[in-house]
C-alpha cells in the first residue's frame, strides 16, 4: 500500500494503528437480562432489575448473541473457541450499575482472524492488505451519562446498560488514516452481510477505540494512545491524522508518549488526555462467578456456519465471473449489503442472467443517481427491484428506447406506478412502425430540401440533424434504429 | 508479601472506600496477619492443576431472544436517593 | 393445645395438626407472633411481619377446607434479612441498604410461599453474611438463648452468619428459618445453638434475589429443630430457576419421603485431617460418639484421607473476599441505600464516603482483602492459586468418594463462644470455619445436627458431608445421628 509518512523536523515518521471496534450485536434483549434494546426509547424505560444491578440480581445469557459473534467470527476466518468465559471488569462509575462490566478477558469466543482492505474497493487493481485481527469478545454496552440537563447534576439512563457488543480487536497493522478508514468501512460492510450488526455509527451502534503510535521506519514500536469512542469512519481518520502529528511533535521537542486514554474533540479538531479516568486504571478481571464457561458444541458452530451469507469479496468474484461485470460495478454492487441484496432481487425478478450488465448499469447510473438526488437510501427506494426488472425488459424488448425509460423511470419515482401502466397510459410506447416513420421523414426531407442536396453533395454531417428531426416530430417514440435505416434509404 | 499504609490507601482509594490515615495505619498489621497466613497457599505445587471453574460441572444455558423484561420504570426508580425526570441524579460529572 | 405447647412444635408437626384439624394455622401464626414480639432481648429479628404470617396461615386454614394443603402450609418461618422479600425492607444487616425496599421476591422466599409457609420477619445475621458470630451486624449483636452452667451468664454467640435464624429457631420463636451458607453459614450455627441445617448442593437453590456475598459459594438451606423438618423445607426451597445461570436443571426430589436412618451398606468416611492440633477433647469424643451412632445404624466407618484440608480456609478467605470485593461494589449510593454526599463532592467523592459509612468494619476488610488480591500483579499468585487449590480439595473428595458415602466430622472446633471473645482478631475467628469450609469449596452437600452437649452444658454439632446431589444420603445419616443422639435440651427462657 501507499506509504504513508509524516515529515518531521528529524524525518519520516511512520504510524501504527490498531483499532478496538465496538459494534452492538443485534439483537431483540439485552445480553443479560430480557430488557429491550431499542434506539431511542425513554429514559430508563427499557432497564431491568438486572440492568440496575439490584441487590441479587443475576445475568443470564442471551444465546442470539453469542450465535451472531460466533458468525462474525466465521466471517473473518476467525478461529472459534467453543469454551470461552466472562470475566468482570470492575471500575466505578455512574453509568455502570454493577461495578463491573461483564467482558472477557482471558477466554474471549472468538480467537485469530483477518480481514482484506483495498485502498480503493472501485479499482481492480488497487492494492489490497491484509489486516490480522487478534479477537472478538462480547461484552455489555454501559448506560449514558447525561451533563447538560441540570446545573449541578448529571442525569443517568441505564437505557444501554447492558446491551450486546462485539469488541473486534484488530492488530497493529495499519500503516494510514486511509488504511484505518478502509478497515472500518470493511468491516461495518462484513457486520452489515453477517447482519450480527446493523453499522449504524450514527445511533452508536459502532465505535472505534484508536490505538496510535509513531516510529521512525524500521524502529520498535513507539507508545501508543488510545483514543475512545470515535463514532465515524472520517473522524477515525482524523483522529490518527491529528494524533499522530501531535506524538511527533511531542517526541521532537524531546519529550515521551505517556501511554493514556484520550478523547477526540471534532469541533476543535484535537485529542486531549482523558485523566480523569485514568486513576482507576487496576481491573482486577476475573471470572464472573455468576456465570459458568460458555461450551459451544458441533452442532451449535454448524448451524452458525450454515446460516451465513455470501460475503462481499466472493459475492464480488462471482459477479465479475459469473455476471461479466466490471470490476468497478461488482465493487459497488457489493461494497453494502443492501446494495447487493437490491440487486440480486433485480435480477431475480428479471430472470435471465443475460441482462446483469443492463441491470447492474441501470442500478448504478439511474437508481442510485435518483436516490441520491432524493436523499434516500436503497432501502427506501420508491421503485421496487420488480419494478426496475419490468422496467429493463421493457428496454430489451424494444418497447422502450433508452431516453423513453428515463422518462419513464422519472414518473416511476413520482407516482411508485408500474412502468407498464405508464407506458400505457401515457401513450410512451417506442413504435417501430415504419409505414408511420417513413411518412415523417418524407415530411421532413421535403420541408429541408436545401439541407438534403448539401448533404447529398457531401456534408454527411447533416445526417444527425435529419435524425433529430425524425425524433422531434415523432416525440422521442421512434425507435432510433429502425429512423436511421430508413433514413438512409430516404436519402440515397 | 506485605502492605504498608500506602498500599492500604491505594487499595482503599480502588474499592471507594474513604479512609483516614490513622484507619489505614491501624489496618496495616491486620491485612498483613491475614495475607501472611493466607499466603501459605504458594506451598502448594500446583503446576498441573486446572483452576476451578465451575463448582458443580456445569455450562451455561443459553437464553431465548426475546423482550421480557424491562418497562419497569417506578421499579428501577423506586429506591433512588435521587431521581428526577425519570432519571437518576448524581452530583455533576466532569469528563 | 396451649400457645407454648403450639410454639414447640416443628414443621411436620404443625403441618399435620393443621391437616388434622387438631388446631388452626392462625393459632400456631398468633403464638408464634407473640413469642417472636416478646423476644426483643435475643435480638433475633430486624423486622417483624406479623401480617404476612396470619395472611398465610389464613390461607392454610382455607385450604384444609377446600383439601389443597401444601407441603408447608401454615408453618410462619423467618426469614433471613440477605433474602430480598418484596415490599418489605431489606437490609442484609447493613446501613449500606438504607430503607432498601425490595420490589421483587427473591426465588426462594416465593417458593416458600408458593408452598403456604409464611414469614414472621426478617431475621438477623452478620453483615452482607461475613462473620461467624453475627457481631458484624449494622443492628446489634444476636444473642443466643443459650447460657453456659458456670452461671457467669455471658452472653453468647449464635454463631454465624445465620445467627439471628438459629437463635429464633432454638427460642422457639419460629419453627424454622431460612439461612445461607458460604463457608459454614448454616452450619455453625445451627451447631452453636442445637439445631438442625443443612447447605445443599451449590446450585440446588436458586441464588436469584438473594444478597449476594460470594457467588461461587452462596447457597440456602434450612434451619429447623430436626431432619424431617430440614428434609421438608429444603425441598419447597430447592428448584430449577432458570434467572440463575448457575441453577441446576435437576428435579427436586422427595427427600421427607425419602428419610430413612436405616444405614445399612453405607460407608462412612473419617476424615483423618480434621483431627486438628488443640483440638478440645470434648470435640473429639463426639466425633467418636458420632462414629458410634452410625455404626449402630448399620454402616461401616473407614478412614479417608482429605489431604488438601489444610489449605482449605486460606483458599476460601482469598476467594470469598476476591467476589464479595465485586459484588458489592453495586452499593455506591446512585440507585438505591444509603447515599453520604458531603459538601462538593464529586461523583467518586460521594461513591467513597457512602462506602465509608455505609459498611462495617468486617465488610471493609474483606473488599480491602479481596480488592488487594485481584490487583494488577497479585491476581495469579493469589487468587489463580486459590482456584487451583480448590480444584485439589474437589479432587480429595472424589477421591474419597471411592472408599465412603458420606463423610463425619465435627461442624466447629468449638462450641459456642462468648460474645467479644473472639471479636478483635480476625483470623482467630476465621478458623471457626476450619470444618465447613471445604465443603463449601467443593459445592457439596453438608448439614449439622445437635449430637450432644459440652461441659458448660452447651450443643456441639456434627457435621456430615455427601457428595454432589446427595442430599438424601445427608438427611439419612443427620437422621441416623439424631435418632440415637435423643438430643432434647433446650436453652432455659431468660429473655
Ligand atoms: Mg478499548
Ligand atoms: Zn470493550
Amino acid at each position: 500500500m501507499s506509504e504513508y509518512r509524516i515529515q518531521g523536523a528529524t524525518g519520516e515518521w511512520e504510524v501504527v494503528i490498531g483499532l478496538e471496534v465496538h459494534a452492538q450485536i443485534t439483537s431483540k434483549a439485552k445480553l443479560f437480562s430480557g430488557a429491550a434494546t431499542d434506539f431511542g426509547a425513554e429514559p430508563n424505560s427499557q432497564v431491568s432489575l438486572v440492568d440496575a444491578a439490584m441487590p441479587g440480581m443475576l445475568p443470564v445469557l442471551n444465546g442470539e448473541c453469542v450465535r451472531q459473534a460466533v458468525r462474525t467470527g466465521m466471517a473473518i476466518e476467525a478461529q472459534i473457541n467453543a469454551w470461552s468465559r466472562f470475566d468482570r471488569k470492575n471500575y466505578f462509575y455512574a453509568d455502570l450499575p454493577q461495578g463491573y462490566q461483564i467482558s472477557q478477558l482471558y477466554h474471549p469466543i472468538v480467537g485469530e482472524g483477518r480481514l482484506m482492505i483495498s485502498l480503493d474497493e472501485k479499482d481492480a487493481d488497487a492494492e489490497t492488505k491484509e489486516i490480522g485481527i487478534e479477537r472478538i469478545h462480547i461484552e455489555q454496552d454501559a448506560g449514558k451519562l447525561m451533563h447538560d440537563q441540570h446545573p449541578t447534576q448529571s442525569y443517568v439512563d441505564l437505557n444501554r446498560s447492558g446491551v450486546a457488543l462485539m469488541e473486534i480487536v484488530s492488530k497493529p497493522d495499519m500503516r494510514s488514516p486511509a488504511e484505518a478508514g478502509a478497515y472500518v468501512k470493511k468491516l461495518r460492510s462484513i457486520l452489515r452481510y453477517v447482519g450480527s450488526c446493523d453499522g449504524n455509527m450514527e445511533e452508536g451502534s459502532m465505535r472505534a477505540d484508536v490505538n496510535v503510535s509513531v516510529r521512525k521506519p524500521g524502529d520498535a514500536f513507539g507508545t501508543r494512545t488510545e483514543t475512545k469512542n470515535v463514532n465515524s469512519v472520517r473522524y477515525v481518520m482524523q483522529t490518527i491524522e491529528i494524533e499522530a502529528n501531535r506524538q511527533v511533535d511531542v517526541l521532537e521537542a524531546g519529550g515521551t508518549i505517556v501511554q493514556e486514554t484520550r478523547l477526540f474533540d471534532p469541533d476543535k479538531n484535537e485529542t486531549r488526555s482523558m485523566r480523569s479516568k485514568e486513576d482507576a486504571h487496576d481491573y482486577r478481571y476475573f471470572p464472573d462467578p455468576d456465570l459458568l464457561p460458555l461450551v459451544l458444541d458441533d452442532q451449535f458452530l454448524a448451524d452458525c456456519r450454515a446460516s451465513l451469507p455470501e460475503l462481499p469479496d466472493a459475492k464480488r468474484r462471482r459477479y465479475e465471473g459469473d455476471l461479466g461485470l466490471t470490476a468497478y460495478a461488482a465493487a459497488v454492487l457489493t461494497a453494502e449489503a443492501e446494495t447487493a441484496r437490491w440487486f440480486e432481487a433485480l435480477m431475480e425478478a428479471c430472470g435471465d442472467q443475460a441482462m446483469a450488465k443492463a441491470a447492474s448499469n441501470w442500478l448504478i447510473s439511474d437508481l442510485f443517481g435518483a436516490l441520491n438526488r432524493l436523499g434516500m437510501d436503497i432501502e427506501d427506494s420508491p421503485v421496487s427491484p420488480a419494478q426496475g426488472a419490468e422496467l429493463l425488459k421493457l428496454v430489451a424488448d424494444g418497447t422502450l428506447s433508452g431516453s423513453l425509460a428515463k422518462q419513464v423511470f422519472e414518473i416511476m419515482l413520482e407516482t411508485g406506478d408500474d412502468p407498464a401502466k405508464i407506458v400505457e397510459e401515457k401513450g410512451l410506447k417506442q413504435t417501430s412502425d415504419t409505414g408511420a416513420i417513413e411518412s415523417v421523414i418524407a415530411g421532413i426531407l421535403d420541408a429541408n430540401a436545401e439541407k438534403v442536396a448539401q448533404y447529398k453533395d457531401g456534408k454527411e454531417a447533416l445526417f444527425g440533424f435529419f435524425v433529430g428531426q425524425t425524433m422531434k416530430a415523432m416525440q422521442g417514440k421512434a425507435n432510433p434504429q429502425v429512423v436511421n435505416e430508413l433514413l438512409k434509404k430516404a436519402l440515397a | 508479601m506485605s502492605v504498608d499504609t500506602a498500599t492500604v490507601k491505594k487499595i482503599a482509594s480502588l474499592a471507594r472506600i474513604a479512609m483516614s490515615d490513622a484507619d489505614a495505619e491501624a489496618m496495616v498489621p491486620e491485612l498483613n496477619n491475614i495475607l501472611g497466613w493466607i499466603e501459605q497457599l504458594g506451598e502448594v505445587d500446583t503446576s498441573q492443576v486446572q483452576p476451578m471453574t465451575a463448582v458443580i460441572p456445569n455450562t451455561l444455558r443459553l437464553r431465548d431472544d426475546v423482550v421480557t423484561d424491562g418497562n419497569v420504570r417506578d421499579k428501577v426508580l423506586a429506591n433512588a436517593p435521587r431521581a428526577e425526570h425519570g432519571f437518576f441524579a448524581v452530583p455533576k460529572v466532569i469528563e | 393445645m396451649s400457645s407454648t405447647e403450639l410454639t414447640d412444635l416443628g414443621i411436620a408437626a404443625i403441618r399435620d395438626g393443621v391437616r388434622d384439624g387438631s388446631f388452626s394455622a392462625r393459632e400456631v401464626a398468633q403464638g408464634f407472633i407473640d413469642r417472636v414480639a416478646s423476644a426483643k432481648a435475643l435480638n433475633a429479628f430486624l423486622v417483624e411481619t406479623p401480617d404476612h404470617a396470619l395472611k398465610a396461615a389464613d390461607a392454610a386454614d382455607a385450604a384444609r377446607v377446600s383439601g389443597d394443603l401444601k407441603s408447608m402450609s401454615g408453618v410462619p418461618i423467618g426469614m433471613k434479612d440477605l433474602f430480598c422479600t418484596e415490599g418489605v425492607t431489606t437490609t442484609a444487616a447493613s446501613h449500606i441498604l438504607g430503607n432498601f425496599v425490595p420490589t421483587y421476591e427473591s426465588t426462594v422466599s416465593a417458593n416458600l410461599w408458593a408452598a403456604g409457609a409464611g414469614m414472621l420477619g426478617k431475621l438477623n445475621l452478620d453483615q452482607f453474611a461475613m462473620g461467624s458470630s453475627n457481631e458484624t451486624s449494622a443492628f446489634g449483636n444476636v444473642i443466643s438463648p443459650w447460657r453456659r452452667k458456670d452461671g457467669s451468664n455471658a452472653p453468647l454467640a449464635p454463631g454465624g452468619s445465620s445467627g439471628g435464624s438459629a437463635s429464633a429457631i432454638a427460642a422457639r420463636l419460629c419453627p424454622a428459618a431460612t439461612g445461607t451458607d458460604t463457608g459454614g453459614s448454616i452450619r455453625q450455627p445451627a451447631a452453636f445453638v442445637g439445631i438442625s441445617g443443612i447447605k445443599p448442593t451449590y446450585g440446588r437453590c436458586s441464588r436469584w434475589g438473594t444478597v449476594a456475598f460470594a457467588s461461587s459459594l452462596d447457597q440456602a438451606g434450612p434451619m429447623a429443630r430436626d431432619v424431617r423438618d430440614c428434609a421438608i423445607m429444603l425441598g419447597a426451597m430447592a428448584g430449577f430457576d432458570a434467572k440463575d445461570s448457575t441453577s441446576l436443571e435437576l428435579p427436586v426430589p422427595d427427600w421427607d419421603a425419602g428419610l430413612s436412618s436405616n444405614l445399612k451398606g453405607k460407608r462412612i468416611g473419617i476424615p483423618k485431617e480434621y483431627r486438628v492440633d488443640g483440638m478440645p477433647a470434648e470435640i473429639d469424643a463426639l466425633w467418636e460418639q458420632g462414629i458410634a451412632f452410625l455404626k449402630d445404624a448399620g454402616a461401616v466407618v473407614v478412614e479417608v484421607s482429605l489431604p488438601h484440608t489444610k489449605y482449605a480456609l486460606p483458599a476460601y478467605y482469598i476467594i470469598a473476599p476476591a467476589e464479595a470485593s465485586s459484588n458489592l461494589a453495586r452499593y455506591d449510593g446512585v440507585r438505591y441505600g444509603l447515599r453520604d454526599l458531603p459538601e462538593g463532592a464529586g461523583l467518586q467523592d460521594m461513591y467513597a464516603a457512602t462506602r465509608a459509612a455505609g459498611f462495617g468494619p468486617e465488610v471493609k476488610r474483606r473488599i480491602m482483602i479481596g480488592t488487594y488480591v485481584l490487583s494488577a500483579g497479585f491476581y495469579d499468585a493469589y487468587y489463580t492459586q486459590a482456584q487451583k487449590v480448590r480444584t485439589l480439595i474437589s479432587q480429595d473428595f472424589d477421591k474419597a468418594w471411592e472408599s465412603c458415602d458420606i463423610l463425619l466430622a465435627p461442624t466447629a472446633p468449638s462450641a459456642a463462644f462468648a460474645l467479644g471473645e473472639k471479636q478483635a482478631d480476625p483470623l482467630a475467628m476465621y478458623l471457626n470455619d476450619v470444618f465447613t469450609v471445604p465443603a463449601s469449596l467443593a459445592g457439596l452437600p453438608a448439614m449439622s445436627v445437635p449430637g450432644g452437649l459440652d461441659g458448660q452444658g452447651l450443643p456441639l454439632g456434627l457435621q456430615i458431608i455427601g457428595k454432589a446431589l446427595d442430599e438424601q444420603g445427608v438427611l439419612n445419616a443427620g437422621l441416623a445421628i439424631e435418632e440415637r443422639a435423643g438430643f432434647t435440651a433446650r436453652a432455659a427462657q431468660w429473655w
